[in-house]
């Protein structure tokens, strides 16, 4: 069967002032599965966010989008606005960066999610403040909070309330971006478990943006590493961390700490991502490898599959034969 | 390279720090208590030359405002603050000043922590302007040329003149550091360093501290993230709402946990390998807020292993039964 | 295949460097109404600062008849003396320019200071200043000048500080605002840390970030007070031995221009006003817009975005 969500050669570009354009997404392809859990990593301006927004079409004005969106086979970004909005919050919806500082103030938290299904006529009045208040009880807030204002609750439970919007119409996606990076370890710890039973209980497919490879490697089945607007590798998590096919997905789990490794060395990358404001030639991580070699300089490698449900854009794994011209 | 061999740098014993909480007219008209928030209540730690002590602990467990105190920021409401040697706990601002030549601080945003409108060498070079150090504009350039240098932002003549706009987050947090280190402090105090660095760039930053250790530099590192610590520090001192219940020796405070807090923190930590799965104990609810702390040890409402008398007795640090090391202690009465 | 030792990427370059006056210049460059408010104020401020080498009559002879109609040896005809309204004009600018800069540098050196120490250092000199404040807010502007003229006599100084007294309070709200939030930014704290006094911090560090903001806040309140002093003038408060804008428009008023149909005695000097007053505005809200962070307005509208046709493969590789 088709994937639930599939992204075809995504490009977005921003424009800046002075007619300049930043390539902020160069090609990525993805597909997810129902109930599939797919973590989406990088480090910052690598473009993950982008391409999440993307998704559900809330880019800026100043952005160019090509490529395709395929929720269940129907592309939804060539549909424009009016094809998207239906999807939106119905079948893929999203928990934004920093969302639990984004709730209306001065509404309670329950009467938000009662306006996101009016909105959606999933049901209104009494029904929808009953459905509301299931939706918190879902994601582990006790009824009574339904009356709190988003002030009156800790970061962890404005963080389930904002979860439990983003849930209110049953979306077959949802995406978290940076879901946990602001919390506590314990809260986190409590807003993953909260994701992996949804995810299990729901059927749902996740997709979760985040720079963070433990939880990756912790709550998802498979993660794609993003670099300078492309996916670099797609694997299993367990393939990326014992058998990485990219010298980039193999330094950023060097250069991060665990506690099973405790006192062995851990390493930086030296250097930083190139600007994505200026066309670039051949591999984009070349300047910061520590396995570069001839083809890296000029031509740009493509993700190609290497094992198991394991694609990577590296010429270690294999250099192309030149194409006739 | 420490003139008092053994002698810690910093000593702090019995900290307590309390921030009042506001009455209101109704409250004061009332006769309400005052209330206040016991952010630090009762924090021994030391800092001995080239060491690195790590505070670990959730929000609000006390261990920014500890930091503050030491630095004076904040004024103790209790305890001492010895730095070596000498007792600064209630010195007034004009003798703190030398002193502050010798403490430096390390903040967490690389974004804000440098003025925007000034380029690196007035950021690197003010410490020195401010307390009068270097003689000429000339001794005073190679001081930050020097200072830049130890931080592996070289050549130095790259950066000199950039504005921090101009440079990413690690190199940022690199100028801070330089800007903390041209008066050659005995101590640093670092708040979450590297939490707001990329991944990539966090190594390079701890471990120029590592380098900076080597030189007989203490080092106070703040921090959420235990991964680091297991990794950097030379002892843990976690925190919880106020107090330290359990430190020693980071191999042992990370292999061998014994205070219940400890043990679920780490078992929660996601780790890099999907394979180690551990049997996460995600302790239910969040931390009390620090106004009204729980009677007796004030981790038993949230406690696996709390037993009644855990409701009266209000532990002190002891070495537990099952430690390896003499070094480690923990406050709960059931180890 | 060479590693790199250390982290030599700059992030961005070439990015303008911040500069303070650079900041006036290029608002006025990139902003449409920041670009005529700023042509219309240097206008008139070469209109009147030339007025004695550049106005074409002499100012106190009479040149023609009462009221003179307008005629193209005099565009603007003559008021209720005789004088060219030309003239007049020039020279009624600067004096209205002149109070109109006196007035607001009191009012700025006294709001700015004010609000500086206030914002900083917060506490009780908070409280207290701010109370002294709110107590100069409430003092009604005509009813003081009648009190002054009335004790000591209307000249253009009591004015300029009768202006400037009025004035402050506005700037000092908006300077301590700006200023209690700079106070808290971590360079702050962290020079604080280092030792600095609080004299180095306040030059070093606050008043820099503050400047941009002063600086609007000033050409705005000169927009106010050329229509205070206009509107003192008219009512008879001015200094008599100054002819200011307003003091031309009064003098019509009493000599019955209106009623003569000599609407050239009355109208251009209004204008004139309200020219300055426009051109103050548009710069200053132009400068005031441009220290607001960009509020991306419909950061998320979906209904914007362009999808640009398939790319087959992105330009860039080989």
């Amino acid at each position: 069967m088709s994937a639930l969500l599939e992204l075809v050669d995504l490009h977005v570009w921003f424009e800046l002032d002075g007619g300049r354009e930043l390539h902020a997404v160069r090609g990525v392809s993805l597909s997810i599965e129902r109930g599939e859990r797919l973590g989406l990593v990088g480090e910052s301006g690598c473009g993950k966010t982008t391409t999440a927004l993307s998704i559900l079409g809330l880019l800026p004005p100043n952005a160019s989008v090509s490529g395709r969106v395929l929720l269940d086979g129907v592309d939804v970004l060539a549909g424009g606005e009016e094809t998207i909005r239906q999807r939106r919050w119905v079948d893929v919806a999203i928990v934004f960066q920093g969302a639990m500082n984004a709730l209306n103030p001065v509404r309670t938290i329950g009467s938000q999610i009662v306006e996101a299904l009016e909105l959606h006529q999933l049901a209104k009045g009494a029904a929808a403040r009953r459905r509301a208040a299931e939706l918190l009880e879902q994601v582990g807030i006790p009824g009574d909070r339904a009356e709190r204002f988003p002030h009156e609750l800790s970061g962890g439970m404005r963080q389930r309330a904002a979860i439990a919007m983003a849930l209110s119409c049953n979306p077959r996606v949802l995406i978290a971006d940076e879901p946990t990076t602001a919390l506590d370890v314990m809260v986190q710890a409590q807003i993953l478990e909260l994701l992996d039973a949804l995810s299990r209980d729901f059927g749902l497919a996740l997709i979760l943006v985040t720079h963070d490879l433990p939880v990756v490697a912790q709550l998802c089945d498979r993660g794609a590493v993003m670099y300078a607007g492309e996916i670099v590798e797609t694997a299993g998590v367990e393939a990326l961390y014992h058998t990485p096919r990219h010298p980039y997905t193999r330094l950023l789990f060097a250069a991060t700490p665990d506690l099973d490794g405790a006192r062995s060395d851990i390493a930086s990358i030296p250097g930083a991502p190139p600007r994505l404001d200026r066309p670039l030639q051949g591999c984009p991580f070349l300047p910061r490898c520590d396995s570069a070699f001839a083809p890296c300089a000029t031509l740009r490698p493509e993700l190609r599959v290497v094992g198991d449900a394991h694609a990577a854009a590296c010429h270690l794994n294999g250099v192309p034969a030149l194409t006739e011209a | 390279m420490s003139e008092n061999g053994h002698r810690p740098v910093l000593e702090v014993e019995d900290l307590v720090v309390r921030y009042p909480v506001a009455r209101g007219l109704v409250g004061t008209v009332l006769g309400r208590p005052r209330r206040a928030v016991h952010a630090v209540e009762g924090v021994t730690v030391r800092v001995r030359a080239g060491e690195l002590v790590a505070l670990v602990g959730e929000s609000g467990c006390g261990k920014t405002t500890t930091a503050q105190a030491v630095l004076r920021m904040v004024e103790p409401d209790g305890g001492t603050i010895r730095f070596e040697g000498r007792d600064i706990t209630k010195l007034g601002v004009r003798e703190l000043r030398p002193l502050r030549r010798r403490i430096q601080m390390v903040y967490q945003d690389p974004y804000e922590s440098l003025d925007p409108r000034l380029r690196v060498r007035a950021t690197v070079e003010e410490p020195l302007v401010i307390h009068g150090l270097g003689g000429s504009k000339r001794e005073r350039e190679q001081l930050v040329r020097d200072a830049l240098e130890r931080v592996e932002l070289a050549p130095a003549e790259l950066y000199l003149d950039r504005f921090p706009h101009e440079l990413s987050g690690g190199q940022r947090q690199r100028v801070a550091i330089a800007a903390a280190i041209v008066l050659e402090p005995r101590l640093l105090v670092a708040d979450e360093p590297v939490s707001m660095l990329d991944v990539s760039v966090r190594a390079g930053v701890l471990q120029l501290f590592d380098r900076l250790r080597e030189g007989g530099l203490g080092l106070l590192m703040i921090t959420h993230d235990l991964s680091t610590a297991a990794r950097f520090a030379d002892r843990i001192a976690v925190m919880y709402l106020g107090r330290i219940v359990e430190e020693g020796p980071a191999s042992e405070v990370i292999a061998n946990a014994q205070h219940p807090y400890t043990k679920a923190l780490l078992s929660v930590v996601p780790r890099r390998d999907p394979r180690e799965r551990t049997r996460p104990q995600i302790l239910r609810g969040e931390t009390p807020d620090a106004v009204r702390i729980p009677p007796g040890c004030r981790f038993h409402p949230r406690c696996p292993i709390a037993i009644a008398e855990c409701r009266e007795v209000d532990p002190e640090l002891t070495r537990p039964a099952a430690a390896r090391s003499p070094a480690q202690r923990a406050a709960c009465i059931r180890v | 295949m060479s590693v790199v030792l250390n982290e030599p990427g700059l992030a961005v370059e070439g990015e303008p460097v911040r500069s303070r006056g650079g900041f006036v210049w290029r608002t006025v460059r990139r902003r449409p109404s920041a670009t005529v408010g700023a042509t219309l104020l240097l206008l008139v401020l070469l209109g009147a600062g030339l007025a004695p080498w550049v106005a074409p009559y002499p100012l106190h002879q009479q040149v023609g008849p009462v009221f003179g109609h307008p005629s193209w040896s005099h565009p603007l005809g003559l008021d209720d003396g005789g004088i060219d309204m030309v003239t007049l004009l020039m020279w009624g600018a600067r004096i209205s320019l002149v109070v109109g800069f006196a007035a607001t540098l009191v009012s700025m050196l006294i709001g700015g200071s004010i609000g500086l120490l206030a914002g900083y250092f917060g506490g009780r000199t908070d409280v207290v200043l701010m109370r002294i404040t709110d107590y100069f807010l409430v003092i009604p502007d005509v009813p003081l000048m009648i009190v002054v003229a009335a004790i000591w006599g209307p000249s253009l100084f009591h004015i300029v500080i009768v202006i400037g007294i009025l004035l402050w309070t506005s700037t000092a709200r908006v300077i301590r605002a700006q200023v209690k939030s700079v106070r808290e930014r971590v360079y702050v704290k962290r020079a604080r840390s280092l030792g600095a006094g609080h004299t180095r911090i306040l030059v070093r560090h606050v008043v820099p970030q503050v400047a941009p903001l002063l600086i609007a806040n000033t050409v705005l309140t000169i927009a106010v007070a050329i229509f205070d002093e206009t509107a003192l003038s008219f009512l008879g408060l001015g200094d008599p031995s100054r002819t200011s804008l307003g003091k031309i428009i009064e003098n019509a008023f009493q000599r019955a221009a209106i009623s003569s149909g000599a609407w050239w005695a009355i109208v251009p000097p209004g204008a004139l006003v309200a020219v300055i007053i426009l051109g103050c505005s548009l710069l200053g809200g132009a400068l005031e817009d441009a220290l607001n962070p960009r509020l991306r307005v419909a950061h998320l509208s979906a209904r914007t975005f362009r999808l640009r046709p398939l790319v087959g493969r992105s330009a860039e590789s080989i």
